[in-house]
């Protein structure tokens, strides 16, 4: 792997009023890495992610992306979004658009680029996704695993340097959860740098080059899956991941 | 006999027809601005929008008329009384209006928002590009409403000597002692416009609506 730094965060603290949502966490993520960030609900693992394209702001801190403090005062925002790309638990489709007009939307309207070229594009990243023949549909007659792939072709329409995915399979019914993790999957081998929440520890100890496991607002133990699944250090990271493969497990004999 | 007396009448019918077309757009675009500033402007900026939403809301339209009518007629700005008529009744909407509109852009929720800017859009591209589109779509049924409520209310100009359906009908039951007939085709004048109003609305409601049948 190219070990280049591309995005990097330093002592990053976020409070909501009085609450401390998370503090002074760092994290360094190199170029074509794929890390899986787990951790109970309410831990500040959305709020991490919406942090580093800055949907939110650290309240101290400091994000790199390449190099450039993307939270320093003065930096366009919406350029730096643009080039981090966000896909959701509730995939957020543009619902009054089809499913290219949703991935074409931020070419014609961020890039500028002409009609005809961002066609093409928005085709490509749907063929991508392996819907291209769902082009012309609306979200509303696409099932929930559709819909959540053009979320991504969306997303990678910008070709984005990092994509974060915020618990990406949480809302869909299980049969439709491994076309999905089928998508990202295939972008881990393409060298996309990714950081993905998610509970689905198949798909973390599979595509995963480092698992980060996060609690209460601080990173508790991040390494290798084969040694944070066979030797984790920390007792808290052991009785998640065993509570967490109860669960999955139970969700999977349903 | 029936038919001149429709005739008549029916020359009004223009008018109110012009009163409501400028009153409605009118109504609307302020409306919208200010379901605008009320949903994504500052917390002062939203506040001074509710407050103009509340006081509008809270007075007899015929009462504000008079007030907005008298304000626009006068010294400082003297419309006509087509126009300041047109315009009172425009502002009154207008708060109404901002009501619908504010209750439909929450109603697309603030998902599509972050959605939006995910992808490097700005504020103003998303509420242009994402969220009015759908906002419009959701607007459309009580928008309906609200447009027959203002062709109905064009009457009320009636009182500033404008000279629409209702104020001709008060002429022809005065000159021809037949009240019955004068205010019966006025009233069935006012009915034929709601009706093709809210029809007219509701296949444009029809026409923009997003499919969601699962194929
Ligand atoms: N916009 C917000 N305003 C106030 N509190 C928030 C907001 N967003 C999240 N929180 C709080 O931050 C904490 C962490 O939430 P979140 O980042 O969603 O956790 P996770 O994704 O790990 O479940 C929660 O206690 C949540 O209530
Ligand atoms: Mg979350």
């Amino acid at each position: 792997m190219d070990s280049a730094l591309i995005l990097q965060a330093r002592n990053l603290t976020k409070r909501y009023g009085a609450n401390i949502i998370f503090q002074d966490i760092s994290l360094d993520v190199q170029k074509g890495e794929t890390i899986v960030i787990i951790g109970p609900s309410g831990t500040g693992k959305s709020t991490l992610l919406r942090c580093l394209n800055l949907l939110t702001h650290v309240d101290s801190g400091q994000i790199f992306l390449e190099g450039e403090e993307i939270t320093a005062p003065g930096i366009n925002e919406d350029r730096v979004r643009q080039q981090i790309g966000m896909v959701f638990q509730n995939f957020l489709l543009f619902n009054h658009l089809t499913a290219l007009d949703n991935v074409m939307l931020g070419l014609t309207k961020v890039r500028k680029l002409p009609k005809p070229q961002a066609h093409e594009k928005a085709m490509h990243e749907l063929a991508r996704v392996g819907l291209a023949d769902r082009a012309g549909h609306y979200p509303g007659q696409l099932s929930g695993g559709q819909q959540q792939r053009v979320a991504i072709a969306r997303a990678l329409a910008m070709d984005p340097k990092v994509m974060l995915f915020d618990e990406p399979t949480s809302a869909l019914d299980p049969e439709l959860i491994g076309e999905v993790l089928g998508v990202m999957a295939q972008l881990a081998r393409e060298n996309m740098t990714m950081l993905v929440v998610t509970h689905e520890m198949g798909f973390a100890r599979e595509v995963a080059d480092r698992i980060v496991f996060m609690e209460k607002g601080h990173i508790v133990e991040q390494g290798a899956p084969d040694d944070l699944f066979e030797r984790p250090q920390h007792a808290r990271t052991r009785e998640f991941l065993w509570k967490i493969t109860e669960l999955y497990g139970k969700k999977e004999k349903k | 006999m029936l038919t001149d007396f429709f005739l008549y009448i029916a020359q009004g019918t223009a008018v109110t027809i012009g009163v409501t077309l400028v009153a409605l757009p009118f109504g609307l675009a302020v409306g919208l601005l200010l379901a605008l500033l009320y949903n994504y402007g500052g917390r002062w900026v939203s506040r001074a929008a509710g407050l103009y939403s509340l006081l509008m809301r809270g007075v007899p339209p015929v009462v504000l008329l008079f007030i907005l009518y008298f304000i626009l007629s006068g010294r400082l700005i003297n419309l006509s009384p087509f126009w300041a008529g047109s315009l009172s009744l425009g502002l009154v909407s207008s708060a109404y209006q901002m009501e619908i509109l504010r209750g439909a852009l929450a109603a697309v929720g603030a998902g599509q928002m972050t959605a939006a800017r995910a992808i490097g859009l700005t504020r103003l591209q998303a509420i242009r590009f994402v969220i009015l589109p759908q906002a419009i779509r959701l607007a459309i049924p009580p928008w309906s409403n609200e447009a027959s409520i203002v062709l109905k209310d064009s009457s009320l100009v009636y009182a500033l000597g404008v000279p629409e359906i209702l104020r001709r009908a008060q002429q022809l039951s005065a000159t021809t002692g037949q009240p019955f007939l004068a205010f019966g085709a006025a009233a069935l004048i006012y009915f034929a416009l709601v009706f093709l109003t809210n029809r007219a609305l509701d296949s444009l409601a029809e026409r923009t609506k997003l499919p969601t049948q699962p194929v």
